[in-house]
């Protein structure tokens, strides 16, 4: 139970009973809708861009702790981060969670999302938010995309 | 429940030798991150006895070899074992001949052959296939695939909020567009068992061919295709104890007569030549290429197995397991069930409030308890209650009361870990 408790505890559970930048962003100037049919998992990504500078990011939805967790954890980490910082990130976080590459490096919090690749079953979950921020910085108009 | 049968049912569990039965699996007898195994996933895929293990390994060690074309001796050994487990698939389901029995690779395959071969080459644009809402996507997709390919409209019976087919309107349901009637005797998602003999003489009094989908009924309850009268039945090995890739059609002789071949190949065929082709007789007409031969001796030691212990001994357990696991559950606050039928076998579907299912699942694996978390395969019945997903847990014969407890224990477990 204590790898359970670790990845559940921790930092996942406070963020699934109080996921941060829960909510619209009025003005974003790029959203996209993520979908993930199979668990019935369900967000909507917000960012507001200024110039290459993420200067807002939320989301809503609903869908199982890791996946509102990991959304949670999403818009906390990049905030404030240029397109470029959050690309490297982006990138980082599906290395680490599918196990591509061991070494890629998770700052902070972020370092719980590492823990669910112990749980192959899951990490559709935790992908979900990172591959709809990614899909609404690149386009202009609202877009959906499913993990599966 | 009132107390009378509560008694019944607590006699239930205790006259039943378990610890025999569990013996009997193997692979029951182990650690899953540091506890005993509680597998309660049996409606996706039961496990194997020994019986069956040992009958698939004999067969591989002593008698293999193609069936009904060697001379030699194990080719021989291997036809009779073939055969010979065509014949108690027959008994199991009361057929009147082994050439009503098709060896397939299970509940699915079957729903395609007769969609396939029985109905699209009688469908014309605007006939009506009527399924009901309870469906397994296996009983709902193949249809849909003959309703595209031939104009045909898929209809479908409507369900209650208990999880019961709504039977109000069924008779309208009936017309004399209606090509065939393909029901579930038993709900995969919710356990509801459906009352398929009545419906089945209301659709044969108007002329509707019946195929009753019997994959998670056949594990948990005695069936006989004959008092049913139903036209086409279908089950897969792997959910009665059986190996994966085996399963059966049993088609009413009459009818798989005159249908013709699904797939071609090797063994369906009596004589070939670039002109022509004679097909063969029942039931190997519809058996192309070389057929799943040790599956099906397990499928007959699975029979064997099941009716040693006897069919409606092995049902009244699970009865009494599945009306305690229900009385337990609902006596804890923040469980919702799902499905909540008069008559059901082996399911208990429930939501943790304020749970994922998909959390649900995950904490009780490190508690070694095997749910199934999802929708089943069954998505209208999870947009019929609104939701994606449910928790299942699902029982056989060899699951304890004592497991019982620990699916309780699961569910206080994960209700303190989101408290």
């Amino acid at each position: 139970m204590s790898d359970l408790r670790d990845l559940y505890q921790q930092v996942i559970m406070d963020h699934k009973k109080k996921p941060r930048n829960f909510r619209e962003i009025a003005d974003a100037n790029h959203m996209a809708h993520g979908n993930n049919p199979l668990c019935g998992d369900a967000l909507v990504v917000y960012v507001k861009m200024n110039g290459d500078v993420i200067e807002d990011v939320s989301f809503q939805g609903s869908g199982c702790a890791i996946s509102v967790a990991s959304a949670s954890l999403m818009t906390e980490s990049l905030k404030g981060k240029t397109l470029a910082e959050a690309e490297v990130l982006y990138d980082n976080v599906h290395k680490a969670l599918t196990g591509e590459d061991d070494a890629a490096e998770l700052s902070g919090k972020l370092q719980v999302l590492a823990g669910v690749k112990e749980f192959p079953a899951r990490v559709k979950c935790a992908t979900l938010s990172w591959h709809t921020v990614h899909a609404a910085v690149d386009n202009d108009h609202d877009i959906s995309v499913s993990t599966e | 429940m009132t107390q009378s049968t509560y008694n019944l049912a607590e006699s239930m569990l205790t006259d039943f030798d378990i610890a025999a039965i569990r013996r009997d699996f193997p692979i029951l007898n182990q650690q899953v991150n540091g506890h005993s195994l509680v597998y309660l996933d049996n409606a996706a895929s039961s496990q194997k006895p020994v019986q069956v293990i040992e009958a698939v390994d004999q067969y591989y060690r002593l008698d293999n070899a193609n069936v009904h074309r060697g001379v030699h001796r194990l080719s021989q050994r291997a036809t009779d074992a073939y055969e010979g487990a065509r014949s108690k698939v027959r008994g199991f389901l009361n057929a009147s001949s082994d050439k009503e029995i098709i060896f397939v690779r299970g509940a699915t395959e079957a729903i395609n052959l007769v969609a396939q071969s029985f109905v699209r080459p009688q469908l014309q644009a605007g006939d009506e296939i009527l399924i009901s809402y309870l469906e397994h996507h296996a009983n709902i997709v193949p249809w849909q695939m003959v309703c595209e390919q031939t104009g045909a409209k898929l209809k479908v019976i409507p369900m209650t909020e208990s999880g019961e087919l709504d039977l109000s309107e069924f008779d309208a349901l009936l017309t004399n567009k209606t090509k065939i009637m393909a029901v579930g005797q038993v709900s995969n998602a919710l356990g509801t068992v459906n009352p398929v003999k009545q419906m089945t003489q209301k659709a044969k009094a108007k002329g509707i061919p019946v195929l009753i989908d019997g994959a998670q009924a056949v594990p948990h309850m005695q069936v006989d295709v004959q008092e049913l009268d139903c036209d086409f039945y279908v089950f897969s090995g792997h959910k009665m104890y059986a190996p994966t890739g085996i399963g059966a059609l049993y088609g009413k002789q009459a009818l798989l007569e005159a249908m013709p071949p699904w797939q071609g190949g090797g063994d369906m065929i009596l004589s070939v030549s670039f002109e022509h082709t004679e097909y063969n007789s029942l039931p190997y007409k519809f058996e192309a290429g070389t057929p799943h031969i040790a599956g099906a001796v397990g499928l007959g030691a699975a029979i064997d197995y099941m009716q040693s212990i006897g069919v409606d001994k092995l049902a009244a357990y699970e009865h009494a397991l599945l009306e305690l696991a229900t009385d337990k559950l609902s006596a804890i606050e923040g469980i919702r069930i799902i499905g909540t039928a008069e008559h059901k076998a082996s399911v208990l579907s429930f939501m943790i409030e304020g749970v994922h299912p998909h959390d649900v699942g995950t904490i009780f694996d490190q508690e070694g308890v095997a749910i199934r978390a999802g929708h089943h395969c069954a998505q209208p019945v999870m947009q019929y209650y609104g939701i994606a997903a449910t928790a299942r847990a699902s029982f056989a014969f060899y699951n304890t009361e004592q497991e019982v407890d620990a699916l309780v224990k699961a569910i206080h477990t994960t209700q303190e870990l989101f408290a």
